[in-house]
């Protein structure tokens, strides 16, 4: 009996974009080491890799930021439309929350910093085992284990023009963005406003991201965080028969919490902005190393009003301080101590307005 | 009946002027030079030094290296400049109507 001879699996094809030629080098050893059977091929210029990307199937990018001429960015825009079935890991030296949250709006699957410890690039190889893994894998291809809420935030966030599709069992429906602004959502017979908020009630579903359509007429005139707010009362007004939040809301109220903070973080030149108080988590944006930021301004100010109080000086004002590249605020604000980090080229009347305003803003 | 007690005196005693005057500390909290007025007390000067000191030196674990400072007190303003560890501290006293 003749043996069925079944059809080889082809070896899986990595493409490694990077400006470094030596980290080029050595990440591919790497990958060819822990996968022998893959197939790595590298490309230093963002051209190249989209040039190999035409000429050849891949399963996994793993692609940089920061590269002369076309970046990151750009590459992974690019890549998102023309490949959609392509797994793509941003690995970086730059660790920085802004450019993560535009990643993943993008629709990469991972957003890794470069490894600096053996342990890092242990996870660094799991992670591309499991997108290796994934992409074989069948079902839904999509911006995973993400709320809505922080898909939708992503893309404001992220300024983006795109429509994103929703899909919950036999239900679909779209949201329209332009320019981070949300113009017009439809699902079923709705529009606007109320096909928004009928979409934000589904629990679960996948997320596509479409390209933009820029002819769509705009429905929708609200600013997307004032959206979300008002979406959330509607929701826990038709849904909370009992005066304690679900799960669910509870992660809902999270994240129009940390949408009011990125709003306030969109103020003309503020940097970071950064909300602490022992009790609660530290709500941060744009700050690096928040859990420190927010012990230093705890303490500092803790401290100063110490010494007011033990030289009878009275209540200490905001400690206004500076680095080489920018404005540092800390002032207090209600059970909460708020660390602003501001352009240094604000003029000081221009500063104390915008600290005053950003702190109204925060208090309400 | 509560008794006065003549003899219970504060950890500082503050002047009734507020000081005008610079002094300078260095990385470990000695003052080096000062043009504060005598009347302030040194245990209080020294206490204003050891917060700006703290303060610089956590900033720079936290990766914030400040270069320099200033709170407001209802009657003074503290100003600070880091100098490399040291630090230059200006004290002021506030008028009405000043910022």
């Amino acid at each position: 009996m003749a043996e069925v001879e079944r059809p080889e699996k082809p070896a899986p094809k990595i493409l490694l974009v990077d400006d470094d030629r030596e980290f080029l080098r050595v990440y591919r050893e790497l990958l060819l080491k822990e996968n022998s059977q893959s197939e790595v091929r590298t490309a230093e210029t963002g051209q190249r890799a989209l040039a190999l990307l035409e000429a050849e199937t891949f399963d996994v990018l793993i692609c940089d930021l920061k590269m002369a001429k076309v970046d990151g960015f750009q590459v992974l825009a690019i890549v998102r439309r023309k490949f959609p079935q392509l797994r793509t890991m941003v690995l970086t030296g730059l660790a920085d929350e802004q450019f993560r949250a535009r990643a993943y709006a993008i629709g990469v699957d991972l957003f890794l910093q470069k490894p600096t410890t053996p342990e890092e690039t242990q996870l660094f190889l799991e992670c591309i085992e499991a997108l290796l893994g994934a992409s074989t894998a069948t079902g839904f291809r999509g911006l995973q284990s993400k709320s809505l809420v922080d898909i939708i935030q992503l893309e404001c966030l992220s300024l983006s023009s795109s429509v994103l599709r929703v899909r919950q069992g036999v239900q679909e429906g779209r949201v329209w963005f332009s320019n981070g602004d949300i113009i017009d959502a439809v699902t079923a017979d709705l529009t606007g406003v109320l096909a928004f908020q009928r979409i934000l009630e589904w629990k679960n579903g996948s997320f596509e991201v479409l390209p933009p359509e820029p002819e769509r007429e705009r429905k929708i005139f609200s600013a997307y965080h004032t959206l979300l707010l008002e979406t959330a009362h509607v929701l826990d007004e038709s849904n909370a028969p009992a005066g304690l939040l679900s799960g669910a809301d509870a992660v809902h109220a999270e994240a129009l919490r940390k949408a009011s903070l990125a709003e306030l973080a969109r103020t003309q030149g503020v940097e970071f902005i950064l909300a602490t108080s022992e009790a609660d988590p530290v709500e941060s944006w744009g700050v690096e190393n928040a859990e420190k930021v927010a012990e230093w301004t705890r303490r500092t100010v803790g401290r100063f009003q110490k010494l007011g109080e033990s030289l009878e000086l009275g209540e200490a004002g905001h400690v206004n301080a500076s680095t080489n590249q920018r404005r540092v605020i800390l002032a207090g604000c209600g059970d909460r101590t708020i660390c602003l980090g501001l352009q240094k080229t604000l003029a000081p009347e221009q500063l104390r307005q915008t600290v005053n305003n950003l702190l109204l803003k925060w208090a309400s | 009946m509560g008794l006065l007690n003549f003899f219970a005196r504060r950890k500082h005693r503050l002047p009734m002027r507020l000081p005008t005057g610079t002094f300078t500390i260095n990385r470990l909290g000695a003052i080096t030079a000062s043009t504060l007025p005598r009347s302030f007390p040194l245990p209080c000067a020294r206490e204003i030094a050891e917060t700006v000191l703290k303060t610089f030196a956590e900033a720079r674990e936290s990766r914030l290296p400040l270069v320099d400072l200033t709170v407001n007190y209802p009657g003074l303003r503290i100003t600070a400049r880091d100098l490399g560890g040291g630090a230059i501290i200006f004290l002021l006293p506030r008028t009405m109507g000043q910022n």
